[in-house]
């Protein structure tokens, strides 16, 4: 699988705010979201070149951009609340308008982004510039009309949903029945209706009575697309936890339990901390869930809880330098996952600026990379390989000379076409399948 | 502040016998050897230094990372926890006990005191048979360690300044509780220890349980507690202090005290953070939390002298 570099957004302005911190596709594809470390919202627009064409070329251009939240303090634990965008995700489409959730630490945001590429003139009492006219010179009478005007995207926040959440919300996810919406913290997660922000339900709380007791977190949190009672939780201990929400009001017992017997030969101090979920995504058929631990993607078949069906490893080759990841804290690096359309591949991110793919049905792998050097728009991206050991080949780079700052954490896939959204440090890459 | 050529009496220590003390049999102390790797222990050592270092540097004017903190936690508990089996806990903890105790008394009556009186450690210097037990203990240590002075592997100069923050932090007591830990250990052994034999490392290890695990609900405390009312760093804290007061002299006082005998778990800290290489290459990113860490330090010491 090759894939054509299309064009990337350099969200640079030498400014450490703009790190891409989330990527979203909404559900048709034809938008992309991104939040960033500043607080702000950047969303593309997918403008399509020959479309009737199996060749079709995309490309994605800014929309809107807008400030979805600020930094805040929290005066009684004397403590900033960043405002860093965790979490973007899209409702789906009702009207003309677009709506999405965006969430920091603490607070979610609903918001509306709407066109406008009309206005009124001809207004009897004003003009057009907004002056009232003086009455006495009014002496004809005329009807509005609505004349084309420049297009113009507007953000406005229409729900602010605060003060629910007593630890850092890591995961939002929104219901099938798109009336309600879920909220993960590292403890509890919430449910909430969209139209209702002074009012949300606990569902899941795993806060120990006394806090020194403490030693497990949920890490991220998914309804299932399809069954709107049904919702997934993931841990720090590297277990998932499925739950519906109809056996009751609080769902603490799980109605299933996902856990990998460990390896007794791969034991190590670091055994639980690369056993720590950072993310776990439904399939869009709804009926294998995947998850993403330190060194390896897994797939799970709902049916079976016993252990994954499928596993798949991005860089085994960090196994042994387990330790100084520890050291240098990359060993809390929290990578995301995505399905493609069909869910026959899987995608996540590496560091070096590498990005994976795993073909389940070919079971076939590949590394790319996403760097200005290495992508020319409408250049084909080229495999990559990192020696683990022994002699390196040609073309092949060493494991010692990955760069670990440079790490890719989230990565979306277009819901339909083979258009995938890969964000570096501070910039985002599109790249898309070359049809041939 | 920071030692310089003290990671020399490590090697010392292999080379010199041990001179002073009654000599505790030397049944205890292999088996302790047997039952460990000496490179092993090496490292789940810096492990754990260095995890500690990560916990108590987390304070920061955002959040800490709940996750992270748990499972660093998580991962020191399971380190305490083996070493308490292995018999080794409760011999690192009567070293730190009895290099510990002089320099708490010191800083519980001088806030911020960092000029530790050398006499005055020295004659202040633990009951004798604490002194015994560490005797017994730093020679198991030194059979442990005696090997590892030909596998030595090369010290990296990873981070020079690490080291005295790893012992501090150990005398600190990781979760912040570490004077009164120690003394409660100390205080333990006091009663039941009469002669130095094997039993006696038993009976501490059961000690050093119920010690280290309500050490453990300190971790949490320490650690969890910013999260329901904000700690900040509170001016009678003993943890601080200890991170600030200069320990060194009483190293080496000990060192004179007990001629001759280097207690590993004491250099422990110190080398271990070196040879840190050995862990992995050092072309890994080498903007190391430690020395982040480190600027944070330097950065809360600025604001408590500055006060």
């Amino acid at each position: 699988r090759f894939y054509l570099c299309t064009q990337f957004k350099n969200n640079t302005i030498a400014d450490a705010t703009d790190i891409i911190s989330t990527v979203e596709f909404n559900h048709t594809g034809e938008l992309l979201a991104t939040g960033d470390k500043g607080g702000r919202v950047v969303i593309f627009q997918q403008e399509i070149e020959n479309k009737n064409q199996p060749q079709f070329r995309s490309e994605y251009n800014v929309y809107s951009t807008f400030q979805s939240h600020e930094p805040e303090f929290d005066y009684l634990k004397s403590l900033e609340i960043e405002e860093k965008i965790n979490k973007i995700r899209w409702l789906p489409q009702k009207n003309a308008a677009q709506f999405l959730l965006s969430t920091n630490d603490k607070t979610i945001k609903l918001w509306k982004i709407s066109e406008r590429d009309k206005r009124p003139e001809g207004y009897n009492l004003k003009e057009d510039d907004g002056r009232f006219k003086d009455p006495n010179n009014i002496t004809s009478l005329r009807v509005p009309v609505l004349i084309p005007m420049d297009l113009m995207v507007e953000a406005s926040p229409r729900r602010v949903f605060a003060n629910a959440h007593t630890y850092h919300i890591n995961s939002i996810s929104v219901n099938s029945d798109n009336e309600t919406y879920l909220s993960a913290d590292d403890l509890r997660i919430n449910l909430w209706h969209l139209e209702i922000t002074d009012r949300s339900f606990n569902i899941v709380d795993i806060k120990p009575a006394n806090m020194e007791e403490l030693t497990e977190v949920i890490t991220a949190a998914e309804f299932h697309p399809h069954q709107c009672n049904t919702f997934v939780y993931s841990s720090s201990k590297g277990t998932i936890r499925l739950c519906d929400m109809r056996v009751s009001a609080l769902c603490d017992k799980h109605s299933k339990l996902f856990e990998e017997p460990e390896d007794p030969s791969n034991r190590s101090f670091f055994s639980e901390i690369i056993s720590s979920i950072s993310d776990v995504k439904f399939s869009h058929n709804g009926r294998y869930m995947m998850t993403r631990d330190y060194l390896s993607v897994k797939i799970w078949d709902l049916n079976m809880e016993s252990r994954p069906v499928e596993t798949y490893q991005v860089h085994e080759y960090l196994r042994s330098k387990l330790c100084s990841l520890y050291e240098n804290d990359c060993i809390f690096d929290k990578f995301e996952c995505c399905w493609n359309g069909n869910d026959s591949v899987v995608m996540t991110g590496s560091y070096n600026n590498f990005f994976r793919m795993f073909d389940r049905g070919q079971r076939r792998d590949v590394t790319l990379e996403a760097s200005r050097e290495n992508s020319k728009p409408m250049q084909v991206l080229k495999p990559r390989k990192v020696c683990a050991g022994g002699k390196r080949k040609k073309d092949e780079i060493s494991v010692d000379s990955l760069d670990f700052n440079k790490k890719i954490l989230h990565t979306a896939w277009h819901p339909q076409d083979n258009i995938i959204a890969v964000a570096t440090t501070n910039n985002l890459y599109i790249f898309q399948d070359k049809v041939n | 502040m920071f030692p310089k050529g003290t990671k020399r009496k490590f090697s010392d220590s292999g080379e010199e016998p041990v001179s002073s003390g009654d000599q505790s049999p030397p049944a205890a102390s292999s088996a302790v050897a047997r039952t460990l790797s000496s490179s092993y222990s090496l490292q789940r050592q810096s492990l754990l230094d260095m995890s500690l270092i990560k916990l108590q540097l987390c304070h920061m004017l955002v959040e800490p990372n709940l996750c992270r903190s748990v499972l660093i936690a998580n991962t020191v508990r399971q380190i305490q926890e083996e070493m308490t089996q292995d018999g080794t806990w409760q011999i690192m903890t009567q070293a730190l006990a009895a290099a510990q105790c002089p320099a708490d008394r010191l800083v519980a009556t001088e806030v911020l005191c960092r000029q530790t009186d050398a006499a005055a450690q020295a004659g202040q210097s633990p009951k004798p048979f604490s002194v015994v037990g560490l005797e017994e203990g730093y020679h198991s240590e030194e059979v442990v360690m005696e090997g590892d002075v030909e596998t030595e592997v090369t010290m990296s100069t990873l981070s020079p300044v690490s080291p005295q923050l790893s012992s501090a932090s150990y005398l600190a007591g990781p979760f912040g509780m570490g004077p009164c830990w120690e003394e409660e250990e100390e205080d333990g052994e006091c009663e039941e220890d009469e002669e130095e034999d094997s039993e006696e490392c038993v009976s501490e290890g059961e000690e050093g349980d119920r010690d280290h695990l309500s050490e453990d609900s300190r971790t949490g405390e320490q650690v969890f507690g910013t999260f329901e009312i904000k700690h900040p760093a509170p001016p009678p804290d003993p943890a601080l202090e200890e991170l600030f007061s200069d320990v060194d002299p009483s190293y080496y006082d000990l060192d004179t005290v007990l001629t001759g005998m280097q207690a590993a778990p004491k250099m422990g800290p110190y080398d271990l953070l070196e040879s840190l290489s050995s862990h992995g290459p050092t072309t890994l990113s080498s903007s190391s939390s430690c020395r982040s860490d480190l600027n944070e330090l330097d950065h809360i010491m600025e604001i408590i002298v500055g006060s």
